[in-house]
């Protein structure tokens, strides 16, 4: 009953505001003006890290003029919509750059062309990748932060012990894909205790589709492309693998006993042997299990070529934010090479305090990158963890999004519960794509009526 | 000569205390509820997104409800869960009730022990019982292999789905214990005495005597259980919608709730006219249902106020 009535109560609280003039009923215009001033609060960010307070703290050197409230803590879409509905946003938030799209096309977020203009923002420093989830329809939406990944990660030790070394897997050759999880799977007393491969859908659905020549979505953001026969065969190929080893019921229950966090990660526990997955674990994996067997390979299109899907966030300035130009000068700040070289040298020196190794920093802007990695990143020493390194960095510009959408939010549940109903249900998933497609369309034509 | 001013009677002045008394709910109603509720009435017919003003688009909202196979999805697993959870809660409590009621002094400890879970946080009991719930390594599954019984696949079978979520409700019940037990305790003694004495064996006087006696408590909770179950959210939302990596990974058909359906579309897909009526929709099924309930109460539900 509680949601019942907020959606009732933030009803009558915005209409009572559209009464007064409608929200927002400043001006619309987005953020531009050199460096701005006044006070300005954010939204989604938090300061867990000295990459966040480094960052911070070199916009207060550089603008003391601009006050800046940080109210820590995760995006909430209630909290946002509530801000900007009640005409009292705050002037920056950030959010995970996939729901652009959306709040875009519905105005709750303002265009940054002007600010990018005006405060001469460089946008060729950004990701191609991560740029394409901030624009939409030409304009930019958001400037890009962090960008995320996903590499192939293999237990040498278990392929050691299947008599395979890390070559023989290879995630181009579908067809034999079947045989190499056969080898590398184990099931003991009826129980799977052991993932040969993991396909990671209905997540990674995007990149396996990808690697088969198809795109969910077209880059105009606005057609659906589920029913594709190359999308229908990358998900045969993943419900077949899963299938393999005892089908969703049981490899979801032991998947979900995993701890990717910890010491006693399935890598150190030897229950999974070859798995696509987000960059971030290497680091996890550097400090908690640096005795691995680890090895990290590019996803390989089935040509072999290195493919990545990326993803990040982003800053976004709400309609009817006090300081535009301001929270714009911040995102500005945050995300410039010289920031992101201070914040990553700040955490190269804790790390070299740790005596842990510093395993880099990757944003969405290629100069700080570059920077980054050829002045403060050294090779550990480790081989494993210094080839992984250097995988990552390797498919950096190999990287692929899913294209702003102004149903953005509709579109990847249309996706996501397609491949949820073929793994809970059966079958060759092309009748849920099928479904999937339809209801994919209905919220996009809707969007674009 | 001016009339004697009469004095406001006993009646009439208790009556003034009342509604004093009743002030702050009442403009705590008209503020907080019947006023958005006017409002979301009004949005049920509009299309709108929270930001831009509203668009009045007649009944297409309600139309769009009919063609939408979700709508009639969500709301048959949430009448499933009901139908399954009000008298499972219901029998399991007054059972565990009854053996509270012969407690005795240790009556006081127990209460408080089935209560404790009434206490948990709803978000931190959906996260417990996707542990415990886990096929593999979770305790239920594990208790079943006690006895030789292959746990099913509680959070990805489709067909199992609902029974976790009500086997998770059912963690909840002491509300509903304590007020069975109070309303045990306040059954007269000389009535089982007099049962006896006219030969009435346990059964009886528990069919013949406590129920009638309690069914006022036993109504009470049906109504509210029922509301209760036909709104459930947060602990579902929890389980298999609470952040990005779960939504992602559970089969939404079996596990949307009526609510959070209503919630996605608000919120997430930002269709606040829609979700308006999707909530009166709601609002109508449940005043249906409580309307039918209150009319068969009057079969079997006894109230010491009312002549015999």
């Amino acid at each position: 009953m509680a949601r019942v009535r907020s959606v009732a109560v933030l009803a009558a609280v915005t209409l009572a505001v559209a009464g007064c003039g409608g929200v927002g009923g400043n001006d619309d215009s987005g953020g531009g003006g050199a460096a701005g001033k006044g006070a300005i609060s954010t939204l989604g960010f938090s300061l867990p890290d000295e990459i966040a307070t480094t960052r911070v703290e070199t916009f207060k050197k550089a603008h003391p003029d601009i006050p800046v409230t940080i109210t820590e803590g995760a995006f909430d879409e209630q909290q946002f919509l509530s801000a900007v509905a009640s005409g009292n946003p705050p002037d920056l938030v950030y959010l995970n750059r996939k729901l652009i799209g959306t709040y875009a096309k519905q105005g709750s977020i303002l265009p940054l062309d002007d600010c990018v203009a005006k405060q001469g923002i460089d946008m060729a420093q950004y990701r191609p990748a991560a740029k394409d989830e901030v624009t939409l329809d030409g304009k930019v939406y958001g400037i890009p932060e962090f960008y995320s990944v996903r590499v192939v990660y293999m237990n040498e030790a278990i392929l050691r012990e299947a008599g395979l070394t890390p070559d023989d897997v290879d995630l181009s050759d579908w067809a034999g894909l079947a045989a190499l999880n056969a080898k590398l799977a184990k099931v003991e007393g009826g129980k799977l205790t052991r993932i040969g491969i993991d396909p990671k859908i209905p997540e990674f659905l995007p990149m396996w589709a990808k690697a088969n020549g198809a795109d969910l979505l077209a880059a105009d953001g606005r057609t659906a492309n589920l029913a594709d026969p190359k999308v229908a065969e990358a998900l045969r190929t993943g419900l077949s693998l899963i299938e393999d080893q005892g089908g969703w019921g049981a490899f979801k229950a032991f998947r979900d006993t995993f701890d990717f966090f910890g010491a006693q990660s399935p890598l150190a526990k030897n229950q999974i042997a070859v798995w696509p997955m987000e960059d971030w674990f290497l680091n996890v994996a550097g400090r908690e299990t640096p005795d691995a067997e680890l090895v990290v390979r590019p996803f390989v299109d089935r040509a072999g070529q290195p493919l990545t899907f990326a993803s990040g966030s982003a800053w976004v300035v709400p309609k009817g934010a006090k300081n535009p130009d301001a929270a714009c000068t911040f995102a500005k700040t945050m995300t410039a090479t010289d920031t992101w070289y201070a914040a990553a040298k700040a955490r190269a020196d804790k790390r070299a305090a740790d005596r842990t190794p510093f395993t880099g920093l990757y944003t969405g802007n290629v100069e700080a990158d570059k920077r980054i990695f050829a002045e403060l990143y050294r090779p550990s020493g480790n081989k494993r963890f210094d080839d992984a390194v250097a995988t990552i960095l390797s498919v950096q510009d190999k990287g692929f999004s899913l294209p702003a959408s102004p149903a953005g939010a509709e579109f990847d549940k249309a996706w996501y519960d397609a491949v949820n109903r073929a793994l809970s249900g059966g079958g060759d998933g092309s009748a849920d794509l099928a479904r999937g497609q339809r209801e994919a369309s209905a919220a996009l034509n809707r969007a674009a009526g | 000569m001016a009339a004697p001013r009469r004095r406001p009677t006993l009646a009439r002045r208790e009556a003034r205390w009342g509604v004093l008394f009743l002030a702050p709910w009442l403009v705590g109603f008209l503020v907080f509820y019947a006023g958005p509720m006017v409002a979301s009435l009004w949005l049920s017919f509009t299309d709108y997104d929270i930001v831009n003003p509203p668009r009045f688009v007649g009944l297409d909202n309600y139309r769009q409800m009919l063609a939408d196979p979700m709508v009639a999805r969500s709301l048959r697993n949430t009448v499933y869960y009901t139908v399954l959870h009000v008298p499972l809660t219901m029998a399991i409590s007054l059972g565990l009730a009854l053996l509270l009621n012969r407690v005795g002094r240790l009556s006081g400890f127990f209460r408080t022990v089935f209560y404790l879970p009434v206490m948990t946080p709803a978000v931190a009991v959906g996260i417990l019982f996707l542990l415990l719930l886990n096929t593999q390594d979770g305790l239920v599954n594990g208790f079943l292999g006690w006895f030789g019984i292959d746990g099913p696949s509680w959070t990805t079978d489709p067909a199992w789905v609902m029974p976790g979520i009500v086997l998770m409700s059912l963690w909840s019940l002491g509300s509903t214990v304590v007020i069975y037990l109070a309303a045990l305790q306040n059954v007269p003694r000389e009535l089982h005495e007099a049962a006896t004495v006219d030969g009435a064996g346990s059964w009886q006087r528990f069919r013949s005597v406590t129920l009638p006696m309690i069914s006022g408590a036993l109504f009470f909770t049906l109504i509210v259980n029922t509301i209760a179950a036909l709104q459930m959210f947060t602990e579902v939302y929890t389980m298999f919608f609470g952040n990005q990596s779960t939504q992602q990974r559970f089969d939404a058909d079996a596990s949307t709730f009526y609510v959070i359906y209503l919630f996605q579309q608000a919120f997430q897909f930002l269709h606040m006219g829609f979700a308006s009526a999707l909530a009166w929709l709601l609002f109508l099924v449940i005043l249906v249902i409580t309307v039918v309930q209150l009319r068969l109460s009057k079969r079997w539900v006894y109230y010491e106020s009312e002549e015999s």
